[in-house]
């Protein structure tokens, strides 16, 4: 499993975690197959989920999931890009700072003694931040998790030799092309699709339920005029600000629409 | 429509299924309404007796919901999100693929797929109308687009005239329902004891001919046409019947379309199920071993980023722009490209935007005070 790695002349590829679920790691071992004819045109150096270990060796592509949550992870995130030629974070928590990023603002010490029973083992920064909040990111792949098409058509690009498309369009589109019926318009229930980033395929309405945002804000997002529909269907300012902060509450835009709303109702 | 000739029969209501079955038998795949997700869809049927019955879609701005039609009749409900659209420009397709072959030589070649002869039952006049816009887009001199031509000259269309059109409905008013006048191989008219049925094409003539038919009667024909008369008087909402070329070109910067664009969310929804969009964008997808690719087309939108991307800026950059985009090329730039406006009145865009935006209520507010030409 530790076997040496002997550098073959194709780029080198880590797969870093920081604070994290593991769940975007798992988006790249599931791609099945895929995987072999991947490692076949790279060298995965590091990938602690699926093998290799050489954390601190120098890569052409770090791929880096989790946020930065603990003191150790600023230090090892500064390490990751030194050694780095592209650095790409996956996933909410390296894109926004992820569902740890609920006890931003609202972090208590007092909290930490009452939940551990050794909270002495505990290290964590007050705020669960993103990658780019530290080191340059030269791209960022959104989701919770990222999906397995999402990281192949990034590495392709890469391989090419062209820039990673970066698609911010909303999951509408994609909910569309798939020829689902609009869950607002037909059940009258909150989506966050017209708000969110496509690259899941639109999986939640393709269930018939509500997205919850987990791609993270979409390009030009009307949080308003969205939190507004929200209101008109009957959700209450406490729901509404509950939709923008979930998985991606740290990404600014929504958290500016959370806060617009609490501000609005003397919360 | 309606007169009298060899090509106008009566199809008893307990008959429908022959009509359904004679096109299987020709081979045709045959799609007709069914309900998913709480909406009607055009899927395929498993027998010609599959076609659902007392089904009426209840429509508003930002609000569809199917109910129970009383009088149980198979096509009381007015549309579903989807005109023909889907079915003729794909909303992802590959057009062509290249592969490097042993020499390193890159290959092109074209991605023709089969496609199936496909019968539809239950297109409304205004899915015709913007299949007829479609068609002048995807089918013009010089230009034909080969993936589109080869669904459109498989299709069976099956029409029928609306009886219950719904609150979102305003093709009266744009010219184009709801009575069907042209591009059909068959229409319907649904009446209490069955349908009035007319041939407009040699392909539906002899579909008609084939089911042995007793003639309809004038009184059959005259409720049907009366049927039609009354679906068109209760159409609330509507467009001004003139074009709007200049009164929309001549108010760019009027503060309405700010005002729109605060409620507006750029989902994109009222260009994926408006029947005559027609915009795209070209992706490629790179097979993973580096030897192949394939050219992808997938349905775009003018809310989106990408389509108002130039080389180092965005044209428009701004749900204001986007909207306006959207709604002058519609209803006024159209005129110059196709000699008509885009909009055929099937209400699509209202009932299916997710806060509810009403084309027809925007027209009106941008263009209070104009003097008609």
């Amino acid at each position: 499993m530790n076997a040496p790695i002997e550098h073959s002349g194709k780029p080198r590829v880590a797969v870093h975690k920081f604070s994290s679920c593991d769940g975007c790691q798992l988006a790249f071992l599931n791609l099945g197959e895929d995987l072999l004819t991947l490692a076949g045109r790279v060298d995965l150096v590091h990938f602690a989920e699926a093998g290799p270990l050489d954390p601190v060796t120098d890569v052409d592509v770090a791929f880096v999931e989790g946020s930065v949550s603990t003191p150790e992870d600023l230090e090892r995130i500064r390490h990751v890009r030194a050694h780095s030629r592209l650095l790409i974070a996956i996933g909410a928590c390296a894109t926004s700072g992820g569902i740890q990023g609920l006890r931003n603002g609202v972090f208590d010490a007092q909290w930490v003694t009452q939940i551990y029973s050794h909270p002495e083992a505990i290290a964590s920064l007050e705020r669960s931040t993103p990658i780019a909040s530290h080191v340059k990111v030269d791209f960022e792949l959104w989701g919770c998790p990222v999906s397995g098409p999402q990281m192949l058509a990034v590495v392709n690009s890469l391989l090419l030799g062209v820039a990673p498309r970066d698609n911010a369009d909303k999951v509408c589109t994609e909910c569309k092309r798939q020829g689902y019926p609009c869950v607002m318009v037909t059940r009258g229930i909150a989506c966050m699709g017209p708000v969110t980033r496509a690259g899941c395929g639109a999986l939640c309405p393709s269930l018939g339920r509500d997205c919850y945002g987990c791609y993270g804000p979409a390009e030009n997002a009307n949080t308003g005029a969205l939190a507004a529909q929200f209101a008109r269907q009957g959700l209450s300012p406490q729901a509404v600000v509950q939709r923008f902060q979930s998985i991606n509450s740290q990404a600014p835009v929504f958290l500016a629409a959370a806060d617009k709303i609490r501000i609005q109702n003397h919360d | 429509m309606f007169s009298r000739s060899d090509h106008t029969g009566f199809l008893p209501l307990d008959q429908l299924h022959r009509l359904v079955a004679r096109l299987m038998q020709l081979g045709y795949q045959c799609l007709g309404p069914a309900v998913e997700n709480g909406a009607i869809v055009m899927r395929e049927l498993d027998a010609p007796d599959g076609l659902p019955r007392g089904l009426q879609a209840e429509q508003a701005a930002g609000r569809y919901g199917l109910t129970q039609d009383p009088q149980h009749r198979y096509f009381a409900w007015a549309n579903g999100p989807q005109a023909i659209k889907p079915q003729t420009f794909a909303s992802k397709e590959s057009l062509w693929r290249v592969e490097r072959d042993e020499t390193g030589m890159l290959q092109f070649e074209a991605v023709v797929s089969d496609v199936p002869a496909q019968a539809i039952i239950g297109v409304r006049a205004c899915d015709l109308a913007a299949l007829a816009l479609q068609d002048a887009h995807f089918l013009r001199d010089g230009r034909r687009d080969p993936h589109y031509a080869r669904r459109r000259e498989q299709l069976f269309l099956v029409a029928v005239q609306c009886a219950v059109p719904a609150a979102t409905c305003f093709c009266a008013s744009t010219g184009d329902g709801p009575i069907p006048t042209m591009g059909y191989d068959l229409t319907l008219s649904e009446l209490t004891e069955g349908f009035v049925i007319e041939a407009g094409s040699d392909k539906g003539a002899s579909v008609l001919d084939a089911l042995h038919l007793s003639a309809a009667t004038q009184q059959q024909i005259d409720d049907a046409r009366q049927q039609g008369q009354a679906a068109a008087a209760v159409q609330t909402r509507s467009l001004p019947a003139h074009n709007l070329r200049d009164a929309l070109m001549n108010r760019l910067e009027h503060p309405r379309w700010d005002e729109v664009a605060s409620r507006c969310l750029a989902c994109g929804n009222c260009t994926a199920v408006c029947p005559t969009c027609f915009c795209h964008a070209e992706v490629d997808a790179p097979a993973l071993d580096g030897h192949s690719s394939q050219h992808e087309r997938i349905w775009d939108s003018c809310f989106g980023e990408s389509h108002g991307h130039l080389h180092g800026f965005n044209v428009r950059p701004d749900i204001r722009s986007r909207y306006r985009q959207w709604l002058t090329h519609k209803l006024a730039t159209w005129h110059d490209q196709f000699g008509r406006s885009g909009c055929v009145g099937c209400g699509r865009c209202i009932a299916w935007c997710p806060v509810g935006i009403d084309l027809t209520e925007e027209v009106a507010a941008l263009t209070a005070g104009e003097v008609k030409p």
